[in-house]
Formats: structure tokens, C-alpha cells, sequence
């Protein structure tokens, strides 16, 4: 069985986040597998691990060079090789290329499953794991907190606004896991070691058939016209509670914001 | 200017237009015409409600697909719904489940896609807050079609002045085999909390790591307020709190008119979910709490104290 799990290189949440002068995300900043698709990577080797089949996992990336170290984390976690879709032409690609390269890859690979994080941290969009099994022509079991997989199926649960939802899926299948799914572990010294034998491909879009018209920041099909930091807010009023002065403070502006 | 038609997925609760479907129309009235789709059965009081708030045409589309399976088939019949209107914009709730089948819409139709955005301009550029909040970002289409999904709250639902007279047109689609790959086996409805929902309501007051597992104080000013209840992710790993009331990047987005944060430190991932609430008040023991840098009103004090007197000092004024 073979399990390609998507991870994105993301920049770092803690550190200054902002936009380039093409208004797509600065990228030359300190970058890190993103935290939500270690949860990814987690429920791809638990599957592998638990399934009675030969089973390898496969990390695979979109993104520039520094992206590789996506691929590092995911090898040391426990993955069996990695994939690297990598091209000067991708630049400023939007989540609708996203998918199309991501499914020209998958399908060059070849997969039984695909396992992605909920969202990317820092596009935040949620949506190519969907996009992706349109693409590919798969059914996709989206944001599962839970997941099994046997018998040529993967069933996940899914909580949505007002009910909890099982969903089974035949496979070869896209599904998109939470952060609810299960810790995911950390590197262990002999997987650090041995990740640094493991294969890691380079594809660039010829590799994929695809072209500059498909990909890049001018086949986007949306384009950012303007980007701005949000204005500082300006500190409010802090009061530090004694005897009731706290409370005393709270209702006063829930009655002058007429919240009450 | 030609007829730009504005296709709004109009979600009911209970036979009756939900508040961000309303909101909806109000943004979509902004760009052009609104034709509201519901893939549900539709009542005539729901279409008039619809229609008062804007839609120009209401459309039912019923087919048992889409309780049946997941995401697929509901974007599907939106796909042969814009076939037929051929609208310019398409205005989905940005939901987990709206955004995936706008994701897959701008897939198939060849459309631009823009998620959670906050705010729509009359030529349809969108206003998006990214970054946990840090940044706002205004996109276009590029394509003939958008395909935008629109945050909760985003603008007070407003009536027209003079409705389209309206009669529900059932619009008939067929459901490939192809969207009927994600089947829903199971589905267990969460226990009401008699609140408000927690994207919906007009005040949440939320819990974290300092409520030591003690959420009734939280529950009780949620209640006096009118509002619902939400938590840190602490709060929820720690299992004081189900996981449906966590606000923050992995959890719900809350944009409601008064956000509380009681024993919240106001770490980046939980400012994501509640960052565009219009005011703040944040109760924490801890001077130094980054949750203070975006409080209109911070209190430093013991969060079971603090609310417990202001809730007895709402109970007071009322009495
Ligand atoms: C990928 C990712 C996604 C995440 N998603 C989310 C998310 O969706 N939502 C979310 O919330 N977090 C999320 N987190 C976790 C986030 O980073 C924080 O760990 C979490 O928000 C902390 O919760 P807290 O503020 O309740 O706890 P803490 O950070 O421990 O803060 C508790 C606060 O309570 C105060 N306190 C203690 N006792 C009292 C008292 N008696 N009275 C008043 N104040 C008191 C303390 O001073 C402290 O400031 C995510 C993290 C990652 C990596
Ligand atoms: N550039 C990328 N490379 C690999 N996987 C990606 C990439 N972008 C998104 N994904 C996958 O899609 C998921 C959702 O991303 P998004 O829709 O951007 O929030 C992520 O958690 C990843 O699993």
C-alpha cells in the first residue's frame, strides 16, 4: 500500500509574517513544516503500521528549496522517502494550483490514499484536500478527528456544527485529518539518523506536464490587489482588580456598550 | 452596467433562513442581483423572508444525496445551478462544509476562489483578515466567475426596500456516482446547550487553562449576556470543554460584537478565532497575558472572582 501524505513548508507563526512587494506571502523568513500537517504525517504512519500489507509512506511537497525541510521533518518522523514538486515557475501558484500540481503528482507517483492536514497554517484556506479530490476523481473523507483504515477502506469521523459524522470511503481515497486526530510523535535519534539515507525526489513541472499557463502567480485565478498590516490597536484601559474595582470596571463598559 | 447575477447558497435552520444566509444576500445586493439556491425544501414564508432581505429568485433543490454524502454532491448542484443562472459571483457561508464546496465549485466552473473573507466591494474585491489577524489582504477574481466564502457577521443582515415578489422555483439536478464516494453511515446530533451557536451569537464568553477546569462562572456571565460559551484549546485537551466550542485557528471563528477571554493567555492560534470580535474584555491573573494587547477592557484579577460579582451585578440591575 502506498501513502503520499501532503506537507507544506509554512513560515514560522512567531516570527514576523507579512507580504513581498508581488503581494504574495514573504517566504524568505524562518519556515517549518506546518504544525497541522505533523498530524498528517502521524495518521500516515499509523496507517502504514498497522496495515497487514507492505506499506510505505510517501512526504510530498510544492514549494521552494527551503521546503525540503518539510520533507526532513516528515523522513525523520518515520516516512519512507519524499517527493519534492519544486520550479522557478511556481511562485505566487494559488490553492487551485496548488491542487492541480499536487494532483499531477500524486498521480505520477501513484497512491492508494492521500493523507493531508485540515488547513495550511498560514494560507488557511482548508480547501485543497477537496480540490484535490475533485481533481483526482476520488472521494475525500475531509477533517477527521478520528481515522481507520482496513479493507480497502477508510472510515473517519467528522464533527461538524450540530452532529458528529462517521463517513467511509472507498479506497483510493483523499482524506484531511485534525488536530484532534492523535499527537503526532517527535523524531526519535535513530529516525534523525536514518532519514538522511532515505530517497527524496526533485520534480520540476516539465517532470509533471504542466506549464507556466497552469501554475505561477499569473495563472492565478485570483490575484491579492492590496495587503496591509492590521493598525496596532490601541491598548485599552487595563484595571487591576481590588476590591471590585475589576467587576466594577466590566459592568460599566457592558452598560456604556449597551451589551446588557 | 450589464445584469450581474450573485448566486448566495442560503442555508435554513429549522425550515427558516439561518442569520448568515441573510447576511448573504445583504453582501450579494451590493454586487448585483441575488438568485438565493437552497438545497432543501423551501416554504413560502422562508422564500418571502429571503426575498425581503434581497433574493430576487429562490431556488429549491432537493435530492437525498445531500444528507446522504459528504461535500460532493452538494457541489455538484451548485455547478448545474450556475449553469443555468450563469452569475457572475457565487456567495457561500465560510463554513468548513461551504468552503470545500466552493473549493470544488471553482474547480469545476473555472472559477476564482477566495475563502473567510470579511467584507465585498460593489465590483466584488474582497477584504480578508490573514495571518491570525495580522494582516488584511483585498483579492479579485480573474475569471468570469468568483467563488468567494464569507465569514459570519461580516455585516448586519438588512431588508429591502421593495422585494422581488417571489414563488419557489424547484430547479432539478442529477447526482453523478462520482459524488457519491464520502457516505455518511453515522450521524450523532450534538446535545443542544440551549445557547446561542457560537458563531451566531452577539457576546461569547470563553475559558482557557485558568478556569482549573471550572467553567461556571464562564457558563453563568455567557447566559446573563445572552451569549454562548467557548474555550481555549487548553481548556479543551484537558477535556473541561468539547472540542465544538474551541475558538481559535483549529477550533471556530467567532467575529461576535463583545468577545470575554477568562484565564485565555492569547496565544496566536486562539487570537486567529476571535481577533475581528468588535470588542474585547479579557480577565486574567497574569499582568503580562498577550490576550491584554488587544483588550478594549483588561482586568487583572482572579477570573472566578471577577465574574462571579458581575454576574451578581447584572442580577442586581435587573432585579
Ligand atoms: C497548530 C496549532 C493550532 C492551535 N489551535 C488553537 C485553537 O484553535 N484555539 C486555541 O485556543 N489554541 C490553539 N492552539 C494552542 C495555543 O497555542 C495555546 O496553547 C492555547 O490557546 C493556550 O490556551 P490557554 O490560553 O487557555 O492556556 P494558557 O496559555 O496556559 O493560559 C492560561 C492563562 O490563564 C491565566 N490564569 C490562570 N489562573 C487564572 C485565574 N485564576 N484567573 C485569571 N486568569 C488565570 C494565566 O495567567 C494564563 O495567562 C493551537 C496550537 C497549535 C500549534
Ligand atoms: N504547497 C503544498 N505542498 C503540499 N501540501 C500542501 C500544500 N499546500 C497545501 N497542502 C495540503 O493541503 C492541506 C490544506 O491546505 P490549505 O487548503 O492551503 O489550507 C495542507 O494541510 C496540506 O496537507
Amino acid at each position: 500500500m502506498k501513502i503520499v501524505v501532503c506537507v507544506k513548508h509554512v513560515p514560522d507563526a512567531s516570527g514576523e509574517r507579512g507580504f513581498g512587494d508581488d503581494l504574495t506571502l514573504d517566504r524568505d523568513v524562518d519556515g517549518l513544516l506546518s504544525e497541522l500537517d505533523e498530524y498528517a504525517v502521524e495518521q500516515a504512519l499509523r496507517v502504514a503500521e498497522s496495515a497487514d500489507v507492505d506499506a510505505e509512506v510517501v512526504a510530498l511537497t510544492i514549494g521552494p528549496d527551503d521546503a525540503a525541510a518539510a520533507i526532513k521533518r516528515s523522513l525523520q518522523m518515520g516516512a519512507t522517502s519524499g517527493i519534492h514538486v519544486v520550479d522557478d515557475a511556481l511562485h505566487g501558484t494559488d490553492a487551485i494550483g496548488t491542487s492541480t500540481v499536487l494532483a499531477a503528482a500524486v498521480r505520477k507517483a501513484g497512491a492508494d490514499l492521500v493523507v493531508c492536514g485540515m488547513s495550511s497554517t498560514d494560507g488557511a484556506m482548508g480547501v485543497v484536500p477537496a480540490m484535490l479530490a475533485e481533481r483526482l476523481g476520488w472521494p475525500a473523507a475531509t477533517y477527521a478527528g478520528r481515522l481507520d483504515v482496513a479493507d480497502g477502506h477508510a472510515t473517519v469521523v467528522r464533527e461538524d456544527d450540530t452532529a458528529r459524522l462517521t463517513v467511509e470511503v472507498d479506497l483510493p481515497a483523499v482524506v484531511s485529518v485534525t488536530d484532534q486526530s492523535g499527537e503526532a510523535r517527535y523524531p526519535s535519534m535513530k529516525g534523525i539518523l536514518a532519514a538522511k539515507k532515505k530517497p527524496v525526489l526533485e520534480w520540476g513541472l516539465d517532470d509533471l506536464g504542466l506549464g507556466s499557463d497552469d501554475v505561477g502567480l499569473d495563472a492565478a485565478w485570483t490575484g491579492v490587489v492590496g495587503a496591509e498590516p492590521r493598525p496596532a490597536k490601541g491598548a485599552g484601559r487595563v484595571v487591576t482588580d481590588a476590591d471590585g474595582s475589576g467587576s466594577a470596571a466590566v459592568l460599566e463598559f457592558l452598560a456604556a456598550g449597551r451589551y446588557v | 452596467m450589464a445584469d450581474v447575477l450573485v448566486l448566495v447558497l442560503a442555508e435554513l435552520d429549522g425550515g427558516t433562513p439561518t442569520r448568515p444566509a441573510l447576511e448573504l444576500l445583504t453582501l450579494a445586493a451590493r454586487v448585483g442581483t441575488p438568485v438565493a439556491v437552497v438545497l432543501d425544501e423551501v416554504d413560502q414564508d422562508a422564500a418571502e423572508v429571503l426575498a425581503a432581505h434581497g433574493a430576487a429568485r429562490v431556488l429549491s433543490v432537493v435530492d437525498p444525496a445531500f444528507e446522504a454524502y459528504l461535500v460532493a454532491p452538494r457541489s455538484e448542484a451548485l455547478d448545474q445551478v450556475a449553469a443555468a443562472v450563469r452569475p457572475s459571483l457565487v456567495l457561500l457561508p465560510s463554513t468548513p462544509e461551504g468552503k470545500e464546496v466552493a473549493g470544488r465549485l471553482a474547480v469545476r466552473i473555472g472559477a476564482g476562489l477566495v475563502t473567510d473573507a470579511v467584507d465585498l466591494d460593489a465590483d466584488a474585491t474582497t477584504t480578508q483578515s490573514v495571518l491570525a489577524g495580522g494582516w488584511t489582504v483585498r483579492a479579485r477574481g480573474r475569471r468570469d466567475v468568483l467563488v468567494a466564502t464569507m465569514k459570519p457577521n461580516s455585516v448586519a443582515p438588512a431588508p429591502v426596500e421593495a422585494p422581488a415578489a417571489v414563488t419557489v422555483e424547484p430547479f432539478a439536478v442529477t447526482i453523478s456516482d462520482a459524488a457519491r464516494g464520502a457516505r455518511i453511515t453515522a450521524r450523532d446530533p450534538r446535545v443542544a446547550s440551549g445557547r446561542p451557536s457560537l458563531t451566531e451569537a452577539p457576546v461569547v464568553v470563553s475559558g482557557g487553562r485558568g478556569t482549573g477546569g471550572d467553567f461556571a462562572k464562564v457558563e453563568a456571565l455567557a447566559d446573563a449576556l445572552g451569549g454562548a460559551v467557548g474555550a481555549s484549546r487548553a481548556a479543551v485537551d484537558a477535556g473541561w470543554y468539547p472540542h465544538a466550542y474551541q475558538v481559535g485557528q483549529t477550533g471556530t471563528t467567532v467575529s461576535p460584537q463583545l468577545y470575554v477571554a477568562a484565564g485565555i493567555s492569547g496565544a496566536i492560534q486562539h487570537r486567529a478565532g476571535m481577533q475581528t470580535s468588535k470588542a474585547v474584555v479579557a480577565v486574567n491573573s497574569d499582568p503580562e497575558a498577550p490576550i491584554f494587547a488587544l483588550a478594549d477592557l483588561g482586568v487583572v484579577g482572579d477570573l472566578q472572582t471577577v465574574l462571579d460579582e458581575v454576574v451578581q451585578g447584572l442580577q442586581d440591575r435587573s432585579a
